[in-house]
Parts: structure tokens; C-alpha cells; sequence
């Protein structure tokens, strides 16, 4: 049954890449790779692993197809076809994948226990994520605790992309005052919509609490909540329009959360190493050392949240604002 | 008692599974736009509403069952309010739904309806 649920999504996986590859309209390639995303969430979901599964729908499903439906309006919807098909990229490209397949027949089988990957440093996290951390959730107890430096890595990622994009996309200095002529969006006249935004606004916030403060138990964490945390203000904006979404998440709030995740992460590791432990070794931050562990992942988890939603934020409104 | 609801959920699962066959089928074949969000909005409702009824006899009383049932609630707002959207954005951007007699049309522009007329 999983053999088919598996063979069915990869065939689907295949028409959408095929119908990204053939299709010109741009708009329509945004919605495919949507569809894309999806299924790969679909595909982790059947591997087991929900946390990516997760990651996945509300990043690569949800929020950058709206990010990248607000670039599109900026440039043209419509890809510019070469007049002479590429030799030497359909080349590049023949070799390349070939190289990966050829690669990929030597790797151990799928789900081998004694393949490498199996062997190094994860019976270690397996056998120790119960006891040492007290974590039920093994993918957080290795994202924030046992490979905390990693995650600060990546939350600083999520910070300089969203630092440089800014830069980028922005006309004058952050200081100047929004434009006061609002322009009302296309929906913001529809009853439906409005009712329907407001009533959901309230619940999308509260899921993205759950995932947030449920991480340890299950699937979930900061980068997740802090995606669907942002999805609100980003639906709000685009149904009740970009005023009432700034009142609610004023743009300087946003750009401050930018750099403010990264520090209270960072400051984390701080604060263990003031209290005499390594960089981000939490068990010193409470008396017992499953307390320690706990709360340092907890506040790490805050710092991604918090670095994540603002960076989704800012983005929107960096894109909306420069599309006027 | 079990089998029972082994058959109620097969029934309930065998007919969402219908309605998702119907619903695809009706946005292969459909005309227009507005005609084929009719026929997804079946697969949104009634498809999917079945199957989950037809998984929650299947979870039994349990967490599972309390979530489907919040999956169920969620599918059930926000997907007809999503249609109605993309309508109402189609409609805006002025794209006409198809209409075999157009009666706002002037005559010489819809043939077949004149004819009929």
C-alpha cells in the first residue's frame, strides 16, 4: 500500500515537473511549483518524517507562493523563450543527472539499518534524546539541543537572506513614512472574504502557537509556527488590506524581529557560557538539568519564531509596497 | 458491533472517494472557469467531507478523531470562501462565463442564441 501511495506521488511529482518545465506563463508555474511542494510534503509525510512534511507545506506550499506571486507582479508573468534550444546546457544538464543516478546506485538500499548515515552519531541522539533531554520529539531534541549551533546557523541564514532581500527591494530609507494613500486591495469589498478572514485569523494564530509550544511532543517548532504566524498578518493584509495588517504588525516592528530572533538564540548560548557552560549547553540554565534542557529549548525556539515571522513579514510588505 | 462500523466507514470512504472522482472529472471536462470551480468545490465539500466522516468511525473516539473533526470544520470554511475568491477575482479581471443563452448579448454576436430564440 505504502508502495503505491509512494509510486503514485512520484508519477505525480514527474507531470508537474514536466508541466513546469513546458509552461510559459509564469503565474501558472508559481501555482505548479506550489503543487510541487505539496507533494513532497506528501512524500515526507509517507517517509515518517512530519517535520519537514511540515516545513515544507507552510514554506514551499504556502508562503512563497504568495511571495512569489507579489514578484511576479513586479516583473513580467511571462518567460522569454531563447530562439535557439541550449546545446551545451541540455548537455550540462544530460550529465549531471546522469552523474547523480550513477551516484545514486551505489548508495546503501532505502531504510538499510546499517547504512552509514544509521551508524555515526544516531543511535547516539536516539538512545540519549529520552534521558539526556527529556524531549519526546527526537527532531527538536537534535534541531535545538544536540545541533543547536546548526539551527543558530540557519536562523542567522533567514536573517542575512532576508537583510539582503530587503536591501534589494527597498526604495528609501526605512525611516520614510508609509504611504498614506492606501490603496484598498481588489477583495476588500467582499463581504465573504472579510467575514471569513476575520473568523479565521484567530485560529491560524492559535494553530501556530500549538506548533510553536507542541514541538517538543510532536511535529512542529519555530520555523513552522513562525511561517504560519506570519501567514496571518500576510492574509490580513491581502483581504482587509495593508493598513489594518500595519496597525497590527507595524513594518518597523517586523524589521526589528529580523535581528532580534538571532540574538535571543545567540544571547542564549551567551547566558550558558556566562553561567559556566559551553556555547548553547542548556543544562546549566536551571537547577536540574532537564529543566536547563528544557527551557533552552524553549527560548531558542522563541528566537526562531521570532527571526522567521518578522523575515516573512518584511518580505510581504517589501514586495506589496514596491508593486504600487 | 465492529463490523458494523467497518462497513458504515467503507461506505462513507467508497462514496467520498465518488465524489472525488466526480469532482476531477468535472474539471477535466467542464467548460469555463466557473463551471469547473462547481466541480472542484464538490471534491472539497462532499469528497472530502466523506472521507474524513468515513476516518473518524475508522479512529474510533480518540485524539485522532477529535482532529479530523477540526480538518473537517477548517475544509468546510475556508475552501468555499477560497472558491468564492477565485470566482470573484475571475470575474473582476472580466473574464465572461460561458453562457449558452446570453440574453445581454446583442444578436448578432451569439448565433446559436439567436437561432434558438
Amino acid at each position: 500500500m505504502e508502495l503505491l501511495i509512494s509510486f503514485a506521488l512520484f508519477t505525480l511529482l514527474g507531470v508537474v515537473t514536466v508541466a513546469i518545465v513546458s509552461q510559459r506563463n509564469l503565474v501558472a508555474v508559481v501555482i505548479l511549483g506550489s503543487i510541487y511542494s505539496f507533494l513532497i510534503a506528501s512524500v515526507m509525510v509517507v517517509l515518517d518524517a512530519v517535520d519537514v512534511a511540515l516545513t515544507e507545506a507552510s514554506v514551499g506550499a504556502g508562503i512563497s507562493t504568495v511571495l512569489l506571486l507579489a514578484g511576479l507582479k513586479l516583473t513580467r508573468t511571462r518567460d522569454y523563450r531563447g530562439q535557439d534550444p541550449n546545446v551545451v546546457g541540455a548537455l550540462l544538464a544530460i550529465a549531471v543527472g546522469g552523474a547523480l543516478v550513477w551516484g545514486s546506485l551505489v548508495l546503501p538500499p532505502f531504510g538499510a539499518p546499517d547504512a552509514p548515515i544509521h551508524q555515526h552519531v544516531a543511535p547516539r541522539y536516539i538512545e540519549g534524546a529520552g534521558t539526556e533531554i527529556g524531549v519526546p520529539n527526537i527532531v527538536t531534541a537534535v534541531l535545538a539541543d544536540y545541533r543547536g549551533f546548526d539551527t543558530l546557523g540557519e536562523t542567522t541564514v533567514v536573517f542575512v537572506a532576508g537583510m539582503a532581500v530587503l536591501l534589494l527591494l527597498r526604495r528609501s530609507s526605512l525611516q520614510s513614512a508609509p504611504p498614506s494613500d492606501d490603496e484598498q486591495p481588489a477583495m476588500s469589498g467582499d463581504l465573504v472574504l472579510r467575514v471569513g478572514t476575520k473568523l479565521i485569523l484567530p485560529f491560524i494564530l492559535l494553530f501556530a502557537l500549538y506548533v510553536q509550544f507542541h514541538g517538543d511532543y510532536g511535529p512542529g517548532g519555530g520555523f513552522q509556527a513562525g511561517v504560519i504566524a506570519a501567514s496571518a498578518v500576510i492574509l490580513l493584509g491581502l483581504t482587509l488590506g495593508l493598513r489594518r495588517a500595519r496597525r497590527i504588525a507595524p513594518p518597523a516592528l517586523a524589521h526589528a524581529m529580523i535581528p532580534l530572533g538571532v540574538l535571543i538564540f545567540a544571547g542564549t548560548g551567551v547566558a550558558t557560557m556566562l553561567l559556566g557552560g559551553d556555547f548553547l549547553e542548556y543544562a546549566v540554565l536551571a537547577h536540574e538539568a532537564k529543566e536547563g534542557h528544557h527551557l533552552g529549548i524553549m527560548l531558542v525556539e522563541a528566537g526562531v519564531l521570532v527571526t522567521v515571522s518578522g523575515t516573512m513579514i518584511s518580505l510581504f510588505y517589501a514586495f506589496v509596497e514596491r508593486g504600487r | 458491533m465492529e463490523p458494523l462500523i467497518d462497513i458504515v466507514s467503507g461506505v462513507f470512504v467508497a462514496a467520498g472517494a465518488f465524489f472525488v472522482l466526480v469532482g476531477a472529472i468535472g474539471l477535466v471536462r467542464l467548460p469555463d472557469l466557473y463551471t469547473r470551480i462547481h466541480g472542484a468545490s464538490v471534491i472539497d465539500t462532499a469528497g472530502a467531507g466523506l472521507l474524513i466522516v468515513g476516518m473518524m468511525l475508522q479512529a474510533g473516539w480518540s485524539l485522532v478523531t477529535l482532529k479530523l473533526l477540526f480538518i473537517l470544520g477548517i475544509f468546510l470554511f475556508t475552501l468555499p470562501v477560497a472558491g468564492h475568491a477565485l470566482a470573484r477575482a475571475a470575474l473582476r479581471e472580466g473574464l465572461e462565463p460561458k453562457l449558452t443563452h446570453d440574453r445581454r448579448a446583442p444578436a448578432g454576436d451569439a448565433p446559436d442564441a439567436a437561432e434558438e430564440a
